[in-house]
């Protein structure tokens, strides 16, 4: 009997790839370093093309998940060490300390009495303590504590009223040594760091956000069915600007095509345009790259009198001294000027690099990993190069194949 | 038969569960009951598997949490549990201690054990014989790689190609683009490597000038004919589709002068003009020739933009003394590409004008062309020595698959020609199981794209032959061991069936009787809800099974003043989203009775009568989106609702009774307030209408 096939990172790839060899009788084993699976997308709103949420497909992989006993998972789980070929892989992984443990039922008590506020994407719901679950539709399906804003011991007020003696605020982390057959790495990708680009002003200006950050706040309102507002005043922007490129294409960041933004900032905007009536969005491109049956989406944007597609390279953002908002100054391809017009928000269309976790397996010189370099370890997905959903679930997919090659 | 009833979490604070285990004495007699405070403990499961030896019970009843949760401690062999979600459903959403709440927490679970009285044993779908064998049909880049890849995994693939050499179009190529980082030297094409090493694999069969004559059956035992002049026929398991593209029909853009001169070329024709002949001194490419157009292809064909730069390169390679123009929309070079495109770029006899070609005009000396360039936004002329029109991508028809379908030879398509799918989390689920599109037969896509989306058709391709040989359902209900039933004696052969099912499951023989073939079935249920003769059932899911947990509810007189609206709710999205609304502790009415369903596609109309006369007030079915962007997980289930909902009304009508009593919404998964809304408004709205008539019958 061949060891479980070990997959890093339980985001939509991850998940993809674990669930596609269980079904085909494989033994595997998902290691994710978040607390929930479902990575990246499981705070978004929705998907470009059919603008449909995310929520709807990670449910059936869930599902397939918890029905399927060759499936195993860690989460708050990270790969500390690989050693060994192809077949007989040592991993050592470190579990961390989850303070909550299996025997929550997330009955939801110990956020109820939480006196610690937590940051959080808005789309986690509305309980945003230390001890929280990231929606009603998280997968585990409990509650977790975020150990670094607790106050542990000090406060004990979760332990106490926890029917379950879940709770266990001084639990450390252990390290878990483990054989493995074959290994996908599908950590996949985080945001290019905003406050770099210094001329778009994002770490001064609140009203400047990602689009990862626009994305939280779209879901926060279209679930709970809030306002738009921005975050300086919360009040209703009325213009809202996107930024191509933040990053990305620009020798100075990210030389390559980050691939997904374009699409990303067409779908906003037509979010916008079908869910929020009297917000005008602007969209600054380089070029528009939506390619295949996306392009379906930029008609629709192009039709819309509610947005607007102009070709320009915004050059900075700055504050009005007069209360207007952002200005950007942008040069104007096609009228051929340079424009200043202010804006109640702007959203930085910013790039993906990847997430590493080994340095073992050699990356290209942008930082991806490059597939093929150790025998029996597959990098999948975006943290190969930077891809859409659709073309990770295909990668993932693809990569399960390869890993149950004989 | 065995109820266990958890008092965890609110729920025996909400709840007078002494009463509830009475209620379960007076429907199943002598039930072996049990209560704990908190079931899915260890001790909790403990007792439970203690319950379940000592009462010798195959069929479990666990009033407790939604069946979303816990449901790894709650699974048990050989017995099958029933989920009565009193937590998300009731007690998490309704006023505790209340006397309606109490009604409805019961109600719930006299539903449950109706269910589970009506269910029957579940003996799994295994074709005698289920073949590994599996077919390619396509020995272009997608189809070699998923041969290949197959075999390597220890499959036998049959790989089936209909010139009489292998590769397709990217062993026709005269070079490949540089590797990844887009930095280095275009690249000598590699297809041939993969091809002999097809060629060369031990598990590999390959056939050339071979066609498909026809296949039928089903995933496990496909029996294929191929036309080679041989009368080969071939049994296998699952199939995978790799039958590639075409371009774009260039004669039709009549103003890129296509036809009229050799020096208007294709791309794939420059490809070719590449390897030998002469490369003239200047050379204008179109992009977009075709795509982006609602005229012809509105979609973007997204491997022309490389393709066009990459030849590019030819002509500067060949002509050192060449120029090139290319008119572009957009330059899509997507991910590492795009250094690829900086490349290009800064060669200084390569010109990108970005506009919209007006016409092409060839004489005998040179090619003009006039562009509306969007930069100046006046009209250009250029003259050129040849033009290469980069036309985009056609799939090709999957016709020639021959499928001996009752519902057509081919796959199914959507939008623009390409075969059918949840594209964005599931691109294998084509609606025909066991078959599976991969490449640009599926989406217009590159090179890179068409090798990872051979081998993950493959994958797919062989997990399905392992659900096979398990009995097991293929996504969405991966695992599910039950099957459609037909009692074929009182079936009148009315087709409905047949044309109904989403994925083909059922030919018909010359009498027009339906065939059932299982292994293609999804598990939807929408034979189910199709059947007039209500002859069509699962094993736990079944006229009898639903309609014996509708009748099960108390319901009180119309003095009472106390409705009750039953709620179908499709299991993907209507249900999660309930819990999601629970997790949330949103309030819903306590008049509400759930019952969950495969898709809404399988609720049969003789369950809403039975709702109807058994004095329920109103009947609420909530689905996924139907439409071109559809979220139902069967594909036109909630539109098949929308149309069954026409003749529903019909019924309402010789009832006498009001057209609100039947209500279908669609959510999102993620509308837990929506569906809170959707609810209760309902609710009110059928307090205003008053009682339906039947009640006191």
């Amino acid at each position: 009997m061949d060891f479980p096939i070990l997959i890093v990172g339980g985001g939509i790839s991850g998940i993809t790839a674990a669930v596609e060899l269980a079904e085909t009788g494989r033994e595997v084993l998902l290691v994710e370093k978040e607390p929930y699976l479902g990575g990246n997308v499981a705070g978004f709103n929705n998907y470009f093309p059919k603008l449909c949420p995310p929520a709807c497909g990670l449910e059936i992989n869930f599902r397939r998940i918890r029905s399927n006993p060759l499936i195993s998972y860690y989460t708050s789980a990270e790969v500390q060490e690989i050693s060994g070929t192809k077949g007989e892989f040592r991993v050592t992984i470190s579990v961390g300390a989850r303070l909550i443990n299996n025997r929550c039922t997330s009955c939801g008590k110990c956020t109820e009495v939480c006196p610690v506020d937590r940051e959080g994407p808005d789309s986690y719901g509305p309980a945003k303590k230390a001890a929280y679950i990231p929606g009603g539709l998280a997968f585990p399906m409990k509650y977790t504590i975020d150990a670094e804003i607790c106050q542990k011991e000090a406060c004990g007020k979760c332990v106490e009223v926890c029917d379950y003696n879940a709770i266990q605020l001084d639990a450390r982390p252990v390290e878990i040594e483990l054989r493995a057959h074959r290994i996908i790495v599908a950590t996949g990708w985080r945001l290019y760091d905003a406050s770099r680009i210094e001329n778009y002003r994002y770490a001064g200006e609140p009203d400047v956000v990602t689009n990862l950050e626009f994305e939280h706040l779209l879901a926060t309102c279209e679930r709970e069915h809030k306002k738009l507002t921005r975050p300086s005043d919360g009040e209703t922007p009325k213009r809202i600007a996107f930024v191509q490129c933040a990053g990305s294409r620009d020798v100075n960041h990210l030389p390559y095509c980050s691939a997904v933004c374009c699409s990303a900032s067409v779908k906003h905007a037509l979010t916008l345009a079908e869910s929020y009536p009297g917000i005008m969005a602007e969209i600054f491109y380089i070029d528009l790259r939506l390619t295949g049956r996306n392009e379906k989406l930029l008609n629709k944007a192009e039709q819309d009198d509610a947005i607007k597609l102009t070709k320009g390279k915004v050059g900075r953002i700055e504050r009005d001294k007069n209360g207007n908002g952002l200005i950007l100054e942008v040069e104007d391809i096609m009228a051929g000027t340079r424009r200043m017009d202010s804006f109640d928000m702007v959203v930085l269309a910013m790039g993906l690099v990847p997430n590493r976790f080994l340095p073992a397996i050699t990356t290209n010189e942008n930082g991806f990993y490059s597939a093929g370099q150790i025998q029996g370890i597959y990098p999948v997905a975006s943290c190969k190069r930077p891809m859409d959903v659709a073309s990770s679930v295909k990668d993932a997919t693809a990569a399960a194949l390869k890993a149950m090659h004989r | 038969m065995a109820l266990a009833v958890c008092t965890g979490c609110g729920i025996g604070d909400g709840i007078d569960m002494e009463h509830l285990m009475q209620v379960a004495g007076e429907e199943v007699d002598g039930i072996a009951c049990m209560k704990h405070p908190a079931l899915c403990s260890e001790e909790g499961i403990d007792h439970l598997l203690r319950l379940v030896r000592d009462a010798g019970a195959d069929r479990l009843a666990i009033a407790a949490c939604s069946p979303r949760v816990k449901s790894e401690q709650f699974r048990m062999d050989g017995v099958y549990v029933e989920r009565i979600n009193l937590r998300e459903h009731v007690v998490w959403v309704m006023e505790p201690d209340d006397e309606d709440t109490q009604m409805c927490a019961e109600d719930h679970l006299r539903m449950g054990l109706a269910n589970l009285g009506a269910i029957s044993d579940i003996h799994p779908y295994i074709p005698e014989q289920v073949h590994s064998d599996i077919l390619v049909v396509g020995g272009g880049l997608a189809g070699l790689t998923a041969t290949l890849d197959g075999a390597s995994a220890g499959y036998r693939v049959h790989l089936v190609e209909k010139s009489d050499s292998l590769g397709g179009y990217a062993g026709r190529l005269y070079k490949l683009m540089p590797a990844l980082d887009g930095h280095g030297e275009l690249r000598e094409p590699d297809t041939s490597v993969l091809a002999e090493q097809v060629l060369a694999h031990p598990e590999v069969e390959v056939y050339l000038d071979s066609t498909i004559g026809s296949i039928s059956g089903e995933p496990g035992n496909f029996l294929v004919q191929l036309e080679n002049g041989k009368e080969t026929s071939l049994t296998v398991g699952s199939v995978v589709v790799s039958t590639g593209w075409k371009p774009y029909d260039a004669t039709r853009l009549g103003h890129m002068g296509y036809g009229l001169s050799p020096k208007i070329k294709t791309l794939e024709e420059f490809e070719k003009h590449s390897k030998r002949e002469k490369i003239p001194d200047r050379v204008l490419f179109i992009l977009c020739a075709g795509s982006r157009d609602e005229a012809h292809l509105p979609y973007c064909s997204s491997y022309c933009c490389s393709a066009a730069l990459k030849q590019a390169l030819y002509v500067r390679e060949r002509n050192p003394e060449a120029q090139v123009y290319i008119i572009y929309r957009d330059i899509r070079t997507m991910g590492f590409q795009e250094e690829f495109y900086k490349m290009v770029q800064s060669d200084d006899a390569i010109f990108l004008t970005s506009g919209v070609v007006d016409s092409v005009s060839p004489d005998d000396a040179r090619v003009r062309v006039t562009v509306k360039d969007s930069l100046l936004d006046e009209m250009i002329s250029l003259e050129t020595d040849m033009v290469v029109l980069a036309t985009g991508m056609v799939p090709s028809s999957t016709e020639d698959l021959q499928l001996q379908y009752r519902l057509g030879k081919g796959l199914p398509e959507i939008e623009y020609s390409f075969s059918d799918s949840h594209f964005i989390c599931f691109p294998y689920e084509t609606r025909r199981t066991g078959i599976y599109a991969a490449g640009t037969v599926r989406a217009p896509m590159d090179l890179e794209s068409s090798r990872e989306d051979g081998a993950g058709a493959m994958m797919k391709a062989i997990q399905c032959i392992e659900c096979v040989k398990r009995g097991e359902a293929v996504h969405p209900r991966a695992g599910d061991l039950t099957f459609p039933e037909l009692y074929m004696d009182r079936c009148t052969d009315c087709k409905r069936c047949t044309e109904e099912c989403p994925f083909g499951a059922y030919d018909e023989d010359e009498k027009g009787t339906p065939l059932s073939n299982p292994s293609r079935c999804r598990r939807c249920g929408i034979c189910v809800g199709s059947c007039p003769e209500r002859v069509i059932g699962f094993a736990d899911f079944s006229i009898n099974s639903v309609s014996a947990m509708i009748k099960s509810i108390h319901v009180p007189d119309e003095f009472e003043e106390k409705p009750r609206i039953l709620v179908f709710v499709c299991e993907n999205d209507a249900y999660p989203a309930l819990d999601a609304a629970g997790v949330n502790r949103l309030k819903f009415s306590p008049y509400i009775r759930i019952i969950p369903v495969r898709c809404l596609g399988s609720v049969n109309k003789v369950w809403i009568s039975d709702a109807l006369s058994h004095g329920y007030d109103g009947i609420l079915q909530i689905g996924c989106k139907p439409g071109d962007d559809y979220q139902c997980h069967f594909i036109h289930g909630s539109e098949l609702t929308e149309q069954r909902g026409e003749n529903l009304q019909e019924t309402l009508e010789t009832m006498m009774l009001e057209p609100e009593r039947i209500r279908t919404r669609f959510v999102e998964i993620t509308d837990y307030r929506e569906i809170q809304k959707i609810i209760n408004e309902y609710v009110e709205e059928l307090e205003l209408i008053g009682p339906n008539p039947f009640k006191s019958l």
